[in-house]
């Protein structure tokens, strides 16, 4: 019954063909920072598929307890990615829904098998270049500092450990600063931002803090909620720091 | 005992005083407050961060702890699955051994039968060791109505009794106070004892006050950590050894607890200490374990001549009653999900106006109360899973949390026909409603939702900052900047195929 954290294995054969999933928020605020996992994929030789009919993962209906409104929308990524083909996913947060979520919020429902085989399928986009493509990078940079800011749901629901910051310690001329809380939520827990804007609001002052705290210039983050909730709150404060997508600093410096 | 282990040793002043504990307002409204006191904040923050580390010490292999908290689970389970039994098992092996048991549906009968024994028997001072239960029942105050003088005997509790709080934290009641507050406390509430912030000075007041009243009291009260229906055993962790000296100094002792805290065996025992006080305090094992089994035996010289133990309900058989919501029972009390929820150590244990608070509250809480009530308890996490990554016995706490959402908006069915949790349904409103059909309808149609987010990216930053969800979000952080281009568009300039 209980959920928790459902790591991936890692695909017999190393696939061809994967699909990508953007998620919505990567689609209208940070479409770049999706395009830049896909031309990772693709330069490592795989055919990535972006279906045109994705549209969101259902999370925010989900998270509300609207589930009818969020099934329906689960049914139109099943429709939109019919291929038994692995599903890419540059977020921890949209990957933990589909991959965790899904088959639990079709336990009753006639369409529970697609449920769960669309859930099998889904890997979030740092532990798939690890782990599936062992993806080698050479840095092309200039030396800079950075720190890690780790979503809770690629941690406590996609299994990711320390894949994200294995991928930039191969980096030569990236430092990489741990920060003090970097397992601390920051805050953004999608309407908890809006509902609860004071603890909100305390918990990712903190956390800037614990980031700057390191001396790094740019934050890193695999999830574009946690990413416009701390660098909006770095933008509006007028921190000397910014943040990005990793698969966006990758693709730079690599 | 020690003033130190219980409260948060830097000191501040004495003269700030716990006004978080308001029960006014909502959530938000509360964490306003204490959001804004500023030691109150420092003190949680500093105790937490503590806890955390000293927890982490105790499970220094991974795999042994995901062993242990699997076991735990199962264990827990296995019980819950064979409750109406093992209740009836306890029953009657209590019997065997003296042991008077008595139900209570609610905690207004729990309260009238604790009263009704030491009527019968007439009391009129009493020690308490340590329970969530009689605080769920708010016995001393009942009591105290009727006559009946109940003393807290463990510090923490003692402390927060002289002032009148509830406990803000399941495990350390009075962690909110630093030894200022404490020794303002004592200055004002003990005869003959002036300010100090000496910790040993403090704990050697308390001692002094609890030692009298141990050798006066006419009975003692306790909760129960784990009662072992096999044996009829009511099991009892504690550091500071006034529970023991209140289940067996006394000539009378009444245990409360609630239904849920049975398992099977005696075997089931050592799995279950061997997570309690190390996700608890960092501990290795507690100062004390009590192990209950019988009133003074013949020929024995000392514990109590008679023994009582008031098994609650209090809305647990509907929590029962729902597959995934039973999970909420296997919970062992330990505070581990407090310890490390980020918004708990934010904004203290009195910002959820419960007996419980933090994680387990959250879930706790609305099903015992009901969700018309304390609705908006579900809604104050970020569902970040800190609490489920350190539970014990693996609550899906989160899980949780959104199902609770969801019996807000749309309650399930339930066998006695009113909804599998109380005051479910109506926790919605007519514009957050339609909000969510207008979102299906645009994200489950991927035609309108391309046109919908191209419109998006030509027209979405003339959106003004002032309109309600963007208001709260700006407050603190820069308005989101819509992208030019969709990704769908750039995936389909860039040749990425569509099928
Ligand atoms: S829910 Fe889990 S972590 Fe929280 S008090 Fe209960 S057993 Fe401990």
């Amino acid at each position: 019954m209980s959920a928790m954290s459902k790591p991936a294995t890692v695909p017999a054969e190393r696939p061809k063909t994967v699909y990508y999933f953007g998620t919505c928020l990567v689609d209208l605020f940070y479409p770049n920072a999706g395009m830049a996992g896909m031309e990772l994929l693709r330069r490592e030789g795989l055919r990535v598929v972006f279906p045109q009919g994705q549209t969101c993962c259902g999370q925010p209906a989900r998270n509300c307890g609207f589930f009818e409104e969020a099934r329906e929308v689960a049914r139109a990524q099943f429709d939109a990615f019919p291929e038994p083909w692995p599903i890419v996913v540059p977020s921890g947060s949209c990957a933990g829904m589909m991959r965790v979520h899904y088959p639990q919020l079709f336990a009753d429902q006639p369409d529970r098998d697609k449920a769960e085989a669309f859930a099998a399928r889904v890997f979030e986009l740092s532990w798939f270049l690890v782990h599936v493509l062992d993806l080698k990078l050479t840095d092309k940079g200039e030396p800079v500092t950075v720190t890690w800011h780790a979503s809770c749901h690629s941690m406590r629901e996609m299994g990711v450990t320390d894949e994200p910051k294995r991928l930039l310690r191969s980096l030569s001329n990236v430092t990489l600063v741990e920060n003090p809380r970097e397992r601390e939520c920051c805050g953004f827990g999608g309407t908890f931002s809006v509902r609860q804007p004071e603890v909100s609001a305390a918990m990712v002052s903190d956390k800037i803090d614990a980031l700057r705290s390191t001396g790094a210039t740019e934050m890193i983050t695999g999830d574009c909620g946690c990413l416009m909730n701390i660098s909006g709150a770095m933008e509006k404060a007028g921190t000397p720091m910014t943040g990005r997508h990793l698969a966006e600093f990758l693709l730079e410096r690599g | 005992m020690s003033v130190e282990a219980e409260t948060n040793s830097p000191s501040h002043a004495a003269s700030h005083t716990s006004s978080h504990a308001s029960s006014h307002g909502g959530f938000a409204e509360r964490a306003h407050v204490a959001l804004n006191d500023k030691p109150l904040r420092a003190n949680f923050r500093r105790a937490m961060d503590g806890l955390m580390v000293k927890r982490a010490a105790q499970f220094p292999d991974a795999a042994d702890l995901q062993a242990l908290r699997s076991l735990g689970a199962a264990i827990k389970e296995r019980a819950l699955a064979r409750l109406p039994n093992l209740l009836e098992q306890l029953e009657a092996r209590c019997a065997e051994n003296g042991i008077k048991v008595h139900w209570a549906e609610t905690t207004e009968e729990a309260n009238r039968i604790v009263l009704g024994i030491f009527q019968d028997h007439g009391v009129k001072t009493v020690v308490k060791g340590k329970s969530m239960v009689s605080e769920e029942m708010h016995l001393n105050a009942f009591l105290g109505k009727h006559g009946i003088e109940a003393i807290e005997s463990d510090l923490g509790e003692y402390i927060i009794q002289l002032a009148g709080e509830m406990p803000s934290h399941i495990v350390m009641p009075c962690i909110h106070k630093n030894k200022g507050q404490i020794g303002a406390l004592f200055a004002k509430h003990i005869e003959g004892q002036g300010y100090t912030e000496d910790v040993d000075e403090l704990t050697a007041a308390a001692r002094k006050v609890l030692r009298d009243r141990f050798a006066q009291a006419d009975a003692g009260i306790s909760g129960v950590n784990f009662a072992v229906a096999e044996t009829g055993t009511l099991v009892l962790v504690e550091n500071e050894g006034n529970g023991r000296l209140s289940t067996t100094l006394p000539p009378l002792h009444v245990a409360v607890m609630g239904i849920e805290k049975l398992v099977e065996t005696l075997d089931d025992i050592p799995p279950l200490l061997a997570l309690l006080p190390r996700s608890a305090t960092g501990q290795p094992i507690t100062t004390y374990v009590n192990m209950i089994t019988s009133p003074r035996r013949d020929g024995e010289k000392d514990g109590p001549r008679e023994v009582h133990l008031v098994l609650l309900d209090n809305g647990r058989t509907r929590v029962y009653a729902d597959l995934e919501l039973r999970e909420t029972l296997r919970c062992i009390r330990c505070g581990a999900c407090m310890n490390h929820c980020p918004v708990y150590a934010r904004v203290g244990g009195h910002t959820y106006d419960a007996v419980y608070p933090g994680p387990i509250g959250k879930i706790l809480t609305p099903q015992i109360a009901g969700l018309d009530v304390a609705g908006d308890l579900p809604h104050a996490s970020s569902l970040c899973n800190a609490c489920v990554e350190v539970c014990p016995v693996k609550i899906p706490i989160a899980d949780i949390l959104v199902r609770l959402r969801r019996e807000a908006v749309r309650p399930s069915p339930s066998k006695a026909g009113s909804g599998a949790v109380k005051g479910g349904g109506g926790g919605w409103t007519l514009s957050e409603a339609s909000a969510w059909m207008g979102w299906k309808w645009l994200h489950a149609n991927p035609t309108l939702y391309r046109l919908g987010t191209r419109v998006l990216a030509l027209a979405g930053n003339l959106i003004p900052a002032s309109l309600p969800p963007l208001k709260a979000w700006t407050t603190v952080r820069a308005k989101p900047k819509f992208a030019a281009k969709t990704l769908h568009q750039l995936a389909r300039e860039r040749g990425y195929d569509d099928v």
